[in-house]
């Protein structure tokens, strides 16, 4: 590497170095700001405004065009009526106001106080104003008029002409209204604590089990025997596949009416009746006269958690385990070192700092899980973790703002985490 | 020299285990394949089990193959007198031979076991070393089984229930064996309709290509962009390169009410498109990431060399750097398939209309009491085959540049 310093940047090639690096980095960076951190900002205004999915449709002005009267021969008397009506419950639109383009051949004998006519283009229009409209208001514009000439008016080319409508409207999310009512809504919400509660349990103890079974299966791969590749290959299926293959199976396989599992606790007489494993709260277990309240979809979710990303642990850990030289053991070997001694003394400090890395890297992965909780068991049964409720908050109850408002909670809550952790990991040894 | 355990209680424990152990997992094995409803007799095999564990620390030194003979025989014996000449099936649901295999197979498995675990111990005290590598050597034995158990089991389950008909799933469910009688067509019926019902071909096709969309335009922004922060200096690298990993670690359900809500207002949200351009973005922070660990290992000579024949960067990238991260740059696409072809949260908050679904999104709709188990199941079957295939296919190239690349020391 040649050496990097403030004068370097200053020559001729340094600053087309520069603006090349730049062009190289421009489109990823735009797609970043665009796709990553502008919704991140975004988040954050949302979850500040009482928004629903709703209002995401904006409000607009809905026109229908009415002809009563028969419009045929000279001297018809018909009327043309425009009803009008504001599509949004909530929003009010401002300035509203209507044209039509009208053929020419009939005169108006009554016209509405809100309406004019005026030329436009060589042929003529009318122009209503509508005013202020307010949320779900309605009402009706009504044009009479004498019919003159059959041959250039009916009731095909009055209709053939649509109204055309003006108004200014509010967005929902562009607005500059916030109020802190989706926070209040949030932390004043009675399960609040326990969603907070069951993700703290989901993200610990599927993060540590993930942890030593990918431990405890890196030490068993790495002893040589044959079939080794094989069975690598094997034990990483459950974090290649896709998640909702595996969380179907394992929906499938511990089914209470026609899973294997049920079954096979039914018949060897473990279990009296069938266990829903991913419908049922709590199971009573007694130890020793005690009956101690066990969460079983709680467990179950985390079973899967921890089955599905100890692969991940394994293959980081194997590899820094491979990477260890030879000959250190084989000197402890000599000096009569027992195989946990070894572990514990040469093993452990090499893989504390990739430990420490998975432990962060797994906590925050799998404090924002969602996916797999979702399919699993639908949040319920006392497994809804934040990020489900961010899901029920903003799309089950269609409230936009108080989802962002848990999805705030979630960053703030691992940003704090991050920082403590960081402040007080362990550093690398080897 | 302080004694740790006694050898007899050692082998004792062993057989205990492995006999137990051997039992269990055959008899389970037997029930999944043939579909008997076999007993699960696990006291008879423990203390089995017991017995030849004891018999085998005080077994005079001979042959190997004398000693497994005999070992083998003990085992098969005790089984068979310790559940009262019974073993495996007092209801006769399996053919004599069948049962007959079971019991060989058990004492066979469970003898070896015991030899390897055991090991050159004897009848005497054990020193700590010796204990320890007992120990290690059971739990390796333990721990192999249980991992190809737990990660297998429910694949297999997965496989043979998509073969399944809704009758035979709702009569007995531990049955899994294979009806061959049925006849190909039968067999696969799940696939069939699944693929002329519900439409699966349009979903295959949607996946793949959103999935190779992906994996194209992050390969397009990412190589100019590894390089970038590889090779050439410019103000800002070393925090362009650090703020990289924080950029993935931003989680995806934090972006997705925003994403929802902005895609919505530009009438963009309910398409692939919206998929194609989301999915590179998250992919792209690791892919840079990966990427930039390979570039910076090529030596800069190289890069220098090229400029000095008159190349521009573009083309030192394409004929130089390419060329020689080919292994990198195909575990970091194989990555982003599958990180989008398994992509469930955006594809099922953003699509709307079924002929835009992908795989993920098109199989939650078959999780209803309306559409039979063995659909689901052969449409998770569908969704994990094409992965499963490009990942035992590539296995090389993703583990290296998994480690290597992505976390290092």
């Amino acid at each position: 590497m040649s050496p990097t310093s403030r004068s370097d940047f200053n020559g001729k090639l340094a600053r087309r170095e520069k603006r090349l690096a730049f062009l190289f980095l421009f489109p990823t960076i735009i797609l970043i700001l665009a796709i990553v951190l502008l919704p991140l900002v975004a988040n954050f205004w949302i979850s500040f405004k009482p928004v629903t999915l709703g209002d995401l449709r904006p409000p607009s002005l809905i026109i229908k065009e009415a002809l009563r009267g028969a419009i045929t021969s000279p001297g018809d008397i018909f009327k043309i009526e425009y009803r009008f009506r504001n599509s949004s419950v909530k929003y009010p639109l401002t300035e509203a106001s209507l044209r039509d383009k009208l053929p020419n051949g009939f005169s108006i004998t009554l016209l509405d106080p809100a309406c004019e006519i005026i030329s436009e283009g060589g042929g003529r229009a009318v122009l209503c104003t509508l005013g202020d409209l307010d949320a779900k208001a309605r009402g009706k514009l009504v044009i009479e008029a004498v019919l003159e000439e059959p041959l250039l008016v009916n009731k095909d080319i009055l209709k053939a002409s649509k109204p055309e409508t003006l108004f200014i409207t509010q967005n929902a999310l562009t607005s500059f209204k916030f109020s802190l009512e989706n926070y209040k809504k949030v932390f004043s919400a009675a399960e609040f604590w326990d969603v907070l509660k069951t993700s703290i349990y989901y993200t610990v103890f599927g993060t540590a089990g993930a942890l030593l079974f990918g431990l405890f299966a890196a030490q068993i791969m790495l002893k040589t025997f044959p079939g080794r590749s094989i069975i690598r290959g094997l034990l990483l299926f459950p974090y290649v596949a896709p998640v909702i293959a595996v969380a179907f199976s394992w929906v499938v396989l511990f089914d209470p009416f026609s899973g294997v599992v049920n079954a096979m606790l039914l018949q060897s007489g473990v279990a009296e009746g069938p266990v829903n494993f991913f419908g049922q709260r709590n199971a009573d277990i007694s130890v020793f006269g005690l009956t101690i309240k066990f969460p079983i979809a709680l467990s179950m979710v985390i079973l899967f958690e921890i089955w599905r990303y100890f692969p991940l642990s394994f293959l980081f850990i194997l590899a820094r385990m491979q990477s260890i030289p030879a000959d250190i053991y084989e000197a402890a070997e000599m000096d009569g070192a027992t195989p946990f001694q070894q572990f514990w003394s040469l093993s452990f400090p090499f893989i504390a700092s990739i430990l420490a890395v998975l432990f962060l890297l797994r906590f925050i992965w799998t404090f924002n899980k969602f996916d797999d909780i979702f399919l699993l068991t639908g949040g319920n049964a006392g497994t809804r973790t934040l990020t489900v409720n961010v899901y029920e908050q903003a799309f089950a109850i269609s409230n936009l703002g108080a989802g962002a408002a848990v999805a705030v909670v979630i960053f703030v809550f691992l940003l704090i985490f991050s920082i403590i952790f960081i402040r007080f990991s362990p550093k690398d040894a080897g | 020299m302080r004694f740790w355990m006694i050898g007899i209680f050692a082998s004792a424990l062993a057989g205990f285990v492995w006999v137990a152990l051997w039992h269990l997992v055959l008899t389970v094995t037997a029930i999944l394949v043939t579909g008997a409803a076999l007993p699960l007799a696990l006291g008879p095999a423990a203390f089995s089990g017991l017995a030849v564990g004891a018999f085998a620390a005080l077994q005079r030194p001979a042959s190997l193959n004398r000693r497994r003979i005999s070992g083998i025989i003990f085992i098969a014996c005790s089984l068979f007198s310790f559940s009262l000449g019974a073993p495996f099936d007092p209801g006769s649901l399996l053919a004599l031979w069948q049962r007959l295999l079971l019991l060989l197979l058990v004492s066979v498995a469970g003898w070896l076991s015991i030899e390897k675990t055991v090991g050159p111990t004897n009848a005497g005290f054990m020193t700590r070393y010796g204990t320890e590598k007992f120990y290690i050597r059971l739990f390796w034995g333990l721990g192999l089984i249980m991992f190809v158990l737990i990660v297998a089991v429910p694949f297999y389950v997965m496989v043979m229930t998509s073969l399944k008909s809704q009758h035979s799933l709702l009569i007995n469910p531990l049955d899994l064996s294979i009806n061959y009688d049925l006849g190909v067509t039968k067999l696969l019926s799940s696939y069939i309709e699944l693929f002329t019902d519900y439409g699966f071909l349009t979903l295959l096709i949607n996946s793949a290509v959103v999935s190779i969309a992906t994996v194209m335009i992050t390969l397009l922004f990412s190589v100019p962009g590894a390089y970038a922060v590889a090779k050439l200096r410019f103000p800002g690298r070393h925090w362009l390169s650090a703020s990289v990993l924080l950029i993935y670690l931003i989680p995806a359900i934090i972006l997705v009410i925003p994403l929802y809500a902005i895609l919505s207002q530009l009438g963009m949200r309910n398409s692939l498109f919206a998929l194609c351009i989301v999915y590179p973005a998250t992919t792209i922070p690791v892919a840079v990431y990966m990427l930039r660990g390979y570039f910076s290992g090529l030596p800069s000579d190289l890069d220098d060399a090229g400029l000095m024949d008159g190349l521009s960067r573009l083309q030192i990238i394409t004929r130089i750097s390419m060329p020689l991260s080919m292994p990198a740059i195909a575990s970091v696409a194989l990555y982003v398939f599958m990180i989008a072809w398994n992509e469930f949260l955006f594809a099922f908050m953003f699509l709307d209309d079924v002929r835009l679904f992908t795989l993920s999104r098109g199989i939650v709709s078959l999780n209803s009491s309306e559409v039979p188990r063995q659909h689901l199941m052969a449409g998770a079957v569908i969704a994990t085959a094409p992965v499963l295939f490009l990942f035992l296919w590539f296995e090389r190239f993703l583990v290296s540049g998994l480690t290597a690349g992505s976390v290092k020391g």
